[in-house]
């Protein structure tokens, strides 16, 4: 059978091509910070839990510590470097949605996919997703209120992004 | 990070799983089956897993499907947690499901490692206990349709290189009435002190508990006190608590005792809102 080890990976990352070779058993976090230089997504708990760690892939949030790099082999990786200027960025900075700021990457990616996959979240929507996420500076309500001004100015000019 | 090496595999079809289950295995790989690999990477990092081989069941079409049927709705045991909620084709199961973990974790965690994953809440098993569900196993000796009530004693009874393929539910039981609730510690997101799952047919309930011991559960003897309409329902409920299965968790979250509290409290709820309460 194959032998274990390492493998070469071509992974696509914020639109770009790129292969690395990487331990099949390494997870996304590791291979994104270590391998590619992409130290955006943090290593918080390792254990699923804060969410420090939160990239999308195909779109959807994931913990990319409990997840293998080898896994999104084909899929389209985004991390907060792949953000350019996205409407929530620039919210988080107008409301100071952050203070020491390690989990504010997990915290942008996940609520960039909540704006992005469901425009019309409302109060109960906007709280389970921004339950994946742990803040211990405690800039809960902030945060909040970045993610309403940003769909609320979606709502009013719909085609803007 | 996984402390240590494994190789994946990513087979295309059942036939391949098992075989190549049945080949790592014979070269000493212990291999496990993978599905959101969430547990198997968390637990690899704390070393309360080893292996020397992964075999992911997420590119198995039947591992995939979510299929509405004349008389079954039909799960794939790889669909994601999220996946469940959005479909929303079991309403007591959409409960169950989005009350896991978080909603991002929710976004790789499947439907076959909530029940076959070694954090023993598994509180997805509690709507297919009540619904009486089936549960379709692969193995390296073939497949197989079960009732997954007769196969769960506090885990899924899996044989050595079988996964389970496929839930199916009788679609009857997907509308009937039904409750669902989870008391945590503290908080919205964690494990339970208590979950209960019920659905109620031909004016009997039919009730499964997580959190209150290692392992969740649907007991017989349990639902003939919670149904026993000859006594008040203060005693029928305490008669239910008595005969729940032992041990009785008591940890960090909850003393035993409290949760017991909890579950009959629970239990009375469950009675009242499914409209069997009238002399609580
Ligand atoms: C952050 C976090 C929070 C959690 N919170 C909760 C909670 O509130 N309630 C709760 O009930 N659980 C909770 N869990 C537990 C979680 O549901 C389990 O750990 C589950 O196993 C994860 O699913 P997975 O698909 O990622 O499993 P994997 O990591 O892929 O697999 C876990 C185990 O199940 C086996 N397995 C997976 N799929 C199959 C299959 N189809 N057939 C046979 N065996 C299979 C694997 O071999 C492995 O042994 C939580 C887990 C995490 C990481």
């Amino acid at each position: 059978m194959e032998e274990t080890t390492k493998r070469e990976l071509v992974l696509h990352v914020n639109g770009e091509r790129r292969s690395i070779v990487a331990r099949q058993a390494e997870t996304l976090l590791f291979v994104l910070r270590d391998g590619l230089g992409l130290t955006g997504a943090k290593p918080g708990c390792l254990n699923g839990d804060c969410g420090a760690c939160t990239v999308l892939v195909d779109g959807t949030p994931i913990k990319s510590c409990m997840m293998l790099a080898i896994e999104t082999v084909g899929k389209e990786i985004t991390t907060i470097e792949g953000l350019d200027d996205a409407p929530i960025q620039h919210a988080f900075v107008r409301h100071f949605s952050f203070q020491c700021g390690y989990c504010t990457p997990g915290f942008i990616m996940n609520a960039h996919a909540l704006i992005e996959r469901h425009p019309n979240a409302d109060e109960a929507a906007i709280q389970e997703w921004l339950e994946s996420n742990i803040c211990r500076c405690t800039s809960y309500q902030e945060i909040e209120a970045a993610v309403k001004e940003v769909l609320e100015a979606k709502k009013a000019a719909p085609t803007d992004p | 990070m996984v402390p240590f090496d494994f190789a994946y595999y990513r087979p295309q079809s059942i036939a391949e799983a098992t075989a190549l289950f049945t080949a790592l295995e014979r070269d000493g790989k212990r291999p496990l089956y993978y599905g959101g690999g969430t547990e198997i990477i968390t637990l690899s990092r704390l070393n309360l897993v080893r292996t020397a081989a992964v075999i992911d069941i997420k590119a198995i079409p039947e591992c995939r499907t979510l299929d509405v049927g004349n008389d079954s709705l039909v799960l794939g045991a790889a669909l994601s947690l999220t996946e469940l909620e959005e479909a929303n084709l079991f309403p007591l199961l959409t409960k169950a499901a989005r009350e896991v973990a978080d909603r991002t974790a929710r976004n790789q965690i499947t439907l076959g490692g909530n029940i076959c994953g070694q954090i023993f809440y598994r509180e997805t098993a509690l709507p297919l206990f009540v619904a009486e569900a089936d549960v379709i196993i692969a193995g390296p000796y073939g497949i197989r349709q079960c009732r997954f009530n007769d196969w769960f004693h506090q885990q899924l009874q899996l044989g050595r290189g079988e996964f389970v393929v496929q839930f199916k539910v009788d679609r009857a039981a997907t509308a009937l009435p039904h409750f669902h609730r989870k008391r945590r510690k503290q908080g919205e997101v964690g494990y339970p002190l208590v979950t209960i799952a019920a659905l109620k047919k031909d004016g009997t309930v039919r009730v499964a508990l997580s959190g209150v011991c290692p392992f969740p559960f649907r007991s017989a003897e349990v639902e003939a006190h919670v149904n026993d309409r000859s006594r008040p329902v203060g005693e029928r409920i305490q008669a239910a608590v008595d005969a729940f299965p032992r041990p009785i968790l008591h940890d960090i979250e909850g003393s035993a005792d409290y949760r017991l509290f909890v579950a009959a409290q629970l239990l009375e709820d469950m009675l009242r809102e499914l409209g069997d309460g009238e002399t609580v």
